[in-house]
């Protein structure tokens, strides 16, 4: 029994340290802006995983991700930003509940805040818009993202406004990053092969069958919503210390396009799908940069990237890695790294 | 502030935004009844429309008559590639699929107008007759604002009639009903389809057109909120629902200006913001929009 579970545990664990040692690697041999783009790719791979659980596993088609992330962005950015620069860029002191005038956030708990805003933010939305469905539901939480660019835009004695805030403390590096990564990764996968998400993979095959067998669909789908958004809270805050400025139009149509694009390309109810499809995604963008830039060709690179997520929808619609696919590689992987623990004599 | 000539003037600007809506909002609406898809593209064409237009008018000086017809027949033959080059060939896979066709489809033409174009915007001189100010009453007005008005009305009779009254417009009323029974009584959907992606792209580009000589300026991405303002309409009115998406069009045209003129001025920037809090309420209260029928969930 003790066995069974390290052996499981061992799993989990392997892949991990793999994955860091490999980060370790990467971190000594490459320049720092490969290291940036390895950091964002990390971060997109936070939203495309999370925008999974939602779009993917429960079947609800939400274009609100952007949205989340702002709410995310700009909580951690409130928290944490330096008090010595706030009256330099009319930002509000803190309120004494939150620490008061002088105090500044660390990093993790106001990523944790960020996050825990954004999935209340998600229940307070989908209370009322998730009793909605397919594109009327997509429509809705498009404009929930609309909403919040435009609040962020106008409610300037909070966010600045449209010059956005700048100056924000640099604190996601490879390891924050890819460690909420695998934070992400492993509840997702939790959820997923657990009670509550084969509920919500039933109701996504045939509500009314899932009804029949007695699961309420509005708990679960509030559920994948709100932890789908949680973790889009926590990209968002990343994405602020990563870039340190923010600006309301960076969480709008183009960043939620990007990620459900990253999704469908990637293979929607999958666990590999969405990590392969957003680190192809950045890689690409970022590998055509240079080639835009040298060409003088700007928006050439959307041009070939629009023409490929066609070429794309034609020949495999869903995604590079599809359910059975999937199955496929788990199994190789699950050989290999059975083989792998045999050869250290760990499953004795 | 509110005077008798203010609001009629407001009143004035809502109806020629909501007619530009509701155009949009008729060619989407064919579409999303039987593919059940939201063309994003649909906003690349009124981009496409108005440069071409552009182009027509400005660059080539032909007369005004020819360069509308130019602008249409090329809006009908990019619906009908459009059509060819991907959607009939995804068509009964994955709906998602669809969308993010219709996405590429947008990002493609957007990124392609930045190329060609330049990033910065034109300015979009309508010929002169149609810039003429007229005043009647308190009322002030440019002889564009009664074109547009005018011309929409006209096409969303015609539209309305060739739905109700031809063969065809039968024969893609039936397809919206059910794939599987049209082509079961003989109607060749695939032509269906592509007569409805040829007139509603058609509709589009000439709403490009008016959508420039209305606000003086074209620029590479004009289209695209105009393209999900008028899935907004879509969906206000009652998605399936022809005069819905019409009405749902001028709803959302009203109430857009009406927001930015009646509101205390630190509002209008919420423009956007209430449109869409607008559609949630909406969708809210009545799920299948003002004129749409009730969905049935079938076991």
């Amino acid at each position: 029994m003790l066995v069974s579970r390290i052996k499981r545990q061992l799993q989990v664990i392997i892949p991990v340290v793999f994955l860091f040692l490999i980060l370790g690697l990467a971190s000594t041999v490459f320049n720092r802006y490969i290291i940036h783009i390895i950091t964002l790719a990390g971060i997109f791979i936070i939203a495309t995983v999370s925008l999974n659980l939602t779009n993917g596993y429960s079947g609800l088609f939400s274009l609100g991700h952007a949205g989340f992330m702002a709410v995310g962005a700009y909580t951690s950015t409130l928290l944490t930003f330096p008090v010595e620069l706030r009256k330099a860029y009319d930002l509000l002191l803190l309120p004494r509940i939150l620490g008061g005038p002088n105090y500044q956030w660390p990093f993790l708990p106001a990523v944790l805040v960020a996050g825990l805003l954004s999935g209340l933010v998600a229940v307070l939305v989908g209370a009322p818009v998730l009793r909605l469905r397919g594109h009327y539901l997509a429509v809705a939480s498009l404009g929930f993202m609309v909403i919040v660019e435009t609040l962020a835009i106008n409610l300037r004695w909070l966010t600045r406004g449209s010059i956005g805030i700048n100056a924000i403390p640099h604190y996601t590096n490879l390891w924050w990053s890819y460690a909420w990564v695998v934070v992400t990764l492993y509840v997702i996968w939790r959820i997923v092969h657990s009670s509550y998400g084969r509920a919500m993979m039933a109701i996504r095959d045939d509500e009314i069958a899932a009804q029949v067998q007695g699961i309420n669909p509005f708990k679960y789908r509030l559920l994948s919503f709100a932890i789908g958004a949680f973790f889009a809270g926590v990209a968002g805050a990343l994405y602020a210390h990563l870039t340190r400025a923010i600006m309301p139009y960076v969480f709008s149509f183009g960043l939620t396009f990007q990620i459900v694009i990253m999704l469908v390309i990637g293979g929607a109810g999958t666990m590999v799908g969405p990590v392969i499809g957003a680190t192809l995604l950045v890689a690409f963008k970022y590998a055509m940069k240079p080639l835009e830039e040298s060409l003088r060709l700007y928006g050439f690179t959307e041009l070939i990237y629009a023409a490929l997520l066609i070429l794309m929808m034609i020949k495999r619609p869903k995604g590079i890695v599809s359910g059975e696919r999937q199955l496929l590689i788990a199994n190789k992987a699950g050989l290999y790294l059975r083989k792998a623990m045999h050869s250290l004599r760990l499953d004795k | 502030m509110f005077t008798a000539g203010y609001i009629s003037q407001q009143a004035l600007n809502g109806v020629v935004l909501g007619s530009m809506y509701a155009l949009l909002a008729l060619g989407m609406t064919v579409i999303y009844g039987i593919l059940r898809l939201i063309n994003f593209a649909h906003g690349a064409l009124i981009t496409l429309g108005a440069f071409c237009f552009y182009l027509c008018l400005t660059l080539l000086g032909l007369p005004f008559i020819a360069a509308i017809g130019l602008v249409m027949g090329f809006g009908a033959l990019m619906g009908l590639v459009l059509n060819a080059a991907a959607y009939k060939k995804i068509r009964g896979g994955p709906e998602v699929s669809l969308l993010i066709t219709s996405l590429g489809f947008y990002i493609f033409i957007e990124n392609l107008m930045k190329l060609i174009a330049s990033p910065q915007p034109y300015a979009f001189r309508p010929p002169v007759f149609l810039s003429q100010l007229n005043k009647v009453g308190t009322v002030t007005f440019r002889t564009i604002d009664i074109f547009i008005i005018l011309f929409s009305l006209a096409i969303m009779a015609l539209f309305t009639a060739f739905v109700k009254k031809t063969k065809l417009g039968i024969a893609m009323r039936a397809t919206a009903e059910s794939i599987e029974t049209a082509r079961l009584v003989g109607i060749n959907v695939d032509r269906v389809i592509a007569i409805a992606f040829i007139l509603g792209s058609a509709i589009a580009s000439i709403t490009g057109f008016m959508w420039g000589a209305k606000y003086g300026q074209i620029s590479y991405d004009m289209g695209f909120m105009a393209g999900v303002k008028a899935f907004v309409a879509i969906v206000v009115g009652g998605v399936g629902s022809i005069p819905g998406a019409m009405l749902g069009g001028f709803i959302l045209g009203m109430v857009e200006i009406l927001s930015i003129g009646f509101l205390p001025p630190g509002f209008a920037a919420y423009r956007d913001g209430i449109v869409f809090a607008i559609l949630i309420l909406v969708l809210l209260l009545r799920p299948s929009g003002i004129m749409g029928r009730k969905e049935e969930v079938h076991v």
